[in-house]
């Protein structure tokens, strides 16, 4: 936290000289800013973010003024650091959950700078939110997971028990049960986003508990080493982790958020800009794929390919009925979806079959 | 619970209580000579790093280490300097050595987070490790852990074994009487300093070079302040150390694989326990502090000596 102050300040100075030289050059460029979570050298979340930037950026050019700042924690330090991005910024994209509550009150101090929060579901004159569905990409892993465990335990490293994590826990274990009626899924939460040491604790803890396929809902690499190591196979999450386990990684979710920077940021250039409520998956490539690795069988693969392709044309829903919640009580008819809100933005329940306790 | 699992709970609290062991036992002996050094993190990540970045390019576990003591024991020394020759506040410039190590280290780091590289294994010992159970809980541990152990039976030797070390703990207790008796305040706090980086950028190291082989900014997590905590819990008692790294690691790790069983204590609870216990001991030693009984805090601890002759 404190460390994030520091890297911010070092970064604002680095970038305000920089704005100073540019502003010359083009005639009334967008000044946008990004907070993140953590540091863009996490190859995850952030890493994933921040791609979309240098996409924007490289596709906007010198319309486009960008501010990053990372590790910004998410308490009272990121409302200060919100604030003092509005100040200087045209649009403020927020890309952590934790970051709702401040971008919501720094919006109603700054009526005329636009927010653009990403997985939370608060709505404002000047706030957009946008997510993508990643229980898209969960829906596809979960099959091949499903298929790949010879142990029968799918072992889940989980953050912290919002929606958009439990989304992903339900979505993946109904595709591998779908495919596996014996599979079980253990589900660890570390409660942060990032600590490689504690991600790799949870990591071997799951593998000693018998998971012999691993899935992430956190930030870094680490379980992807730890899987590597004792032979075991594992997801990529956020982007391609391909690297630290190129024979432990089966494919991997990739979030693409650079075409929809792109369009924002061109949508405030353009004085088109409108608060906006988007939940985007496969169908609009927000949700990608790592490339599919050899070390599943052909069969296994198709499915996957299947999926990924039913999905992209918007063919089947992840969450398709009957589904009863973890308690037994009936949450989805026969052939029912679910509508985004409240159902899907704010799943706060297990669905049936899920041992585990949903955590309070 | 099968065996084999029991083993891999034990290995696991091992490997989460090592960086803590080294982190701490370092700065007890720097608290012992009458210094607070809250620059821990600091030091830590900065060892992390050196660490990684030896071990990426030389592949030499030895060097890789060496390279963490020496990292840890250079940014230690500023702290060292500034406290010890420009006599300036402790805490403060302990704070500053945190924030400059993880600001230092995120810089300096980034062209290796796209990188891996080979743990350091554990190695078994030959014969002792084939006992059944015994073997494979005892003698198949990454020798960072056997060196955490011996390094703190090094310090409690120094420290109450050797003239040393009684000078040591004199200055302290009272720097003003070690100087006038003769005894070299600046240069013994400065070399305690030197120890405490060294110890600590170990312990950075056995992050990135034994947990996981990767590099990232921030990867410490908050440890060195738990080591902090930790060398107040063993109330500056070098075995105690490896008592407290064990409830503190151990809480960590147990509760992961609570968590995989499905027993349902509260994380958030769990998490919070070796903090609850530290304060229960702090305030323990407040009241025998108070009934003169207690003789373990150094009185010195973070006062600046200003010698005057």
């Amino acid at each position: 936290m404190s460390k994030g102050r520091f890297s911010s300040i070092l970064k604002l100075s680095v970038l305000s000289t920089v704005l100073a030289f540019t502003s010359n050059v083009s005639a009334d460029p967008v000044k946008a800013a990004f907070v993140y979570i953590g540091p863009t050298g996490d190859h995850g979340w952030t890493y994933a973010h921040d791609e979309g930037v240098k996409y924007a950026k490289e596709k906007l050019g010198d319309d486009v003024i960008m501010t990053t700042i990372e590790n910004v924690a998410e308490n009272s330090d990121s409302e200060r650091v919100i604030t003092s991005l509005a100040r200087k910024n045209d649009i403020v994209f927020t890309t952590s959950f934790g970051y709702m509550n401040p971008t919501v009150k720094v919006a109603k101090r700054y009526p005329d700078v636009k927010f653009e929060h990403a997985t939370g579901y608060m709505l404002e004159d000047n706030v957009s939110v946008y997510s993508a569905r990643f229980y898209e990409g969960r829906h596809v892993i979960g099959k091949i997971a499903g298929r790949m465990t010879e142990s029968n335990v799918i072992g889940y490293i989980a953050s912290f028990p919002i929606p958009e994590v439990i989304r992903g826990i339900n979505s993946a274990f109904l595709a591998a049960k779908s495919v596996n009626p014996d599979v079980q899924i253990k589900i660890v939460w570390v409660y942060s986003w990032y600590d490689p040491g504690k991600e790799a604790d949870a990591a071997n803890a799951l593998i000693a508990q018998g998971a012999d396929v691993l899935m992430q809902h956190t930030d870094s690499t680490a379980a992807m080493t730890v899987a590597e190591e004792k032979g075991i196979h594992a997801f990529g999450q956020a982007s391609n982790m391909r690297e630290w386990g190129p024979n432990a990684q089966l494919t991997g979710i990739i979030n693409d958020w650079g075409p929809y920077y792109a369009d924002r940021i061109a949508a405030v250039r353009d004085g088109t800009w409108s608060s906006s409520d988007t939940f985007a998956g496969v169908q609009q490539g927000m949700v990608k794929f790592a490339p599919m690795n050899n070390n599943m069988p052909t069969d296994v693969k198709n499915e996957a390919m299947k999926a990924i392709i039913d999905l992209s044309m918007g063919a089947i829903h992840p969450f398709t009925g009957p589904i009863n919640k973890q308690d037994g009580s009936p949450w989805l008819a026969e052939g029912e979806t679910p509508p985004n809100f409240p159902d899907l933005l704010t799943m706060d329940f297990y669905v049936e079959g899920i041992d585990s306790q949903y955590p309070n | 619970m099968n065996e084999s699992l029991f083993i891999n709970i034990i290995i696991g609290i091992s490997i989460a209580s090592t960086p803590l062991i080294f982190a701490a036992i370092g700065e007890l002996l720097v608290e012992r000579s009458g210094v607070l050094n809250l620059g821990v993190e600091g030091m830590m990540i900065v060892g992390a790093l050196l660490g990684f970045i030896v071990q990426f390019h030389t592949g030499n576990p030895f060097l890789a280490v060496v390279a963490a003591l020496l990292g840890g024991m250079a940014i230690s020394s500023i702290f060292a300097f500034l406290t010890q020759f420009l006599l300036t506040n402790q805490v403060a410039t302990g704070l500053a050595l945190t924030l400059f190590g993880l600001g230092f280290s995120a810089f300096a780091g980034r062209g290796y987070t796209e990188e891996t590289i080979v743990l350091i294994k554990a190695v078994d010992i030959p014969v002792l490790s084939d006992i059944p159970f015994i073997g494979p809980l005892l003698f198949s541990m990454n020798p960072l852990v056997y060196l955490a152990f011996l390094m703190v039976y090094l310090v409690w030797w120094f420290l109450f074994r050797t003239k040393q070390g009684l000078i040591l703990r004199s200055i302290g207790d009272n720097h003003d009487a070690a100087h006038a008796i003769g005894h070299n305040v600046v240069r013994y706090r400065f070399m305690a300093i030197l120890f405490g980086g060294a110890m600590a950028g170990v312990g950075g190291a056995f992050l990135s070079l034994v947990q996981v082989p990767i590099w990232g900014e921030d990867m410490t997590a908050g440890r060195g302040w738990i080591a902090l905590g930790l060398v107040v819990f063993a109330s500056w008692q070098p075995f105690r150390i490896i008592l407290g790294a064990i409830l503190f690691g151990g809480i960590t790790v147990l509760q992961l694989h609570a968590q995989g069983f499905d027993i349902r204590i509260s994380a958030q609870y769990l998490s919070m326990l070796p903090y609850l216990a530290t304060i229960i001991i702090l305030v323990s030693l407040r009241i025998r502090l108070k009934n003169k009984t207690n003789r373990t805090v150094p009185n010195c601890l973070g006062r600046i000596f200003h010698s005057t002759s």
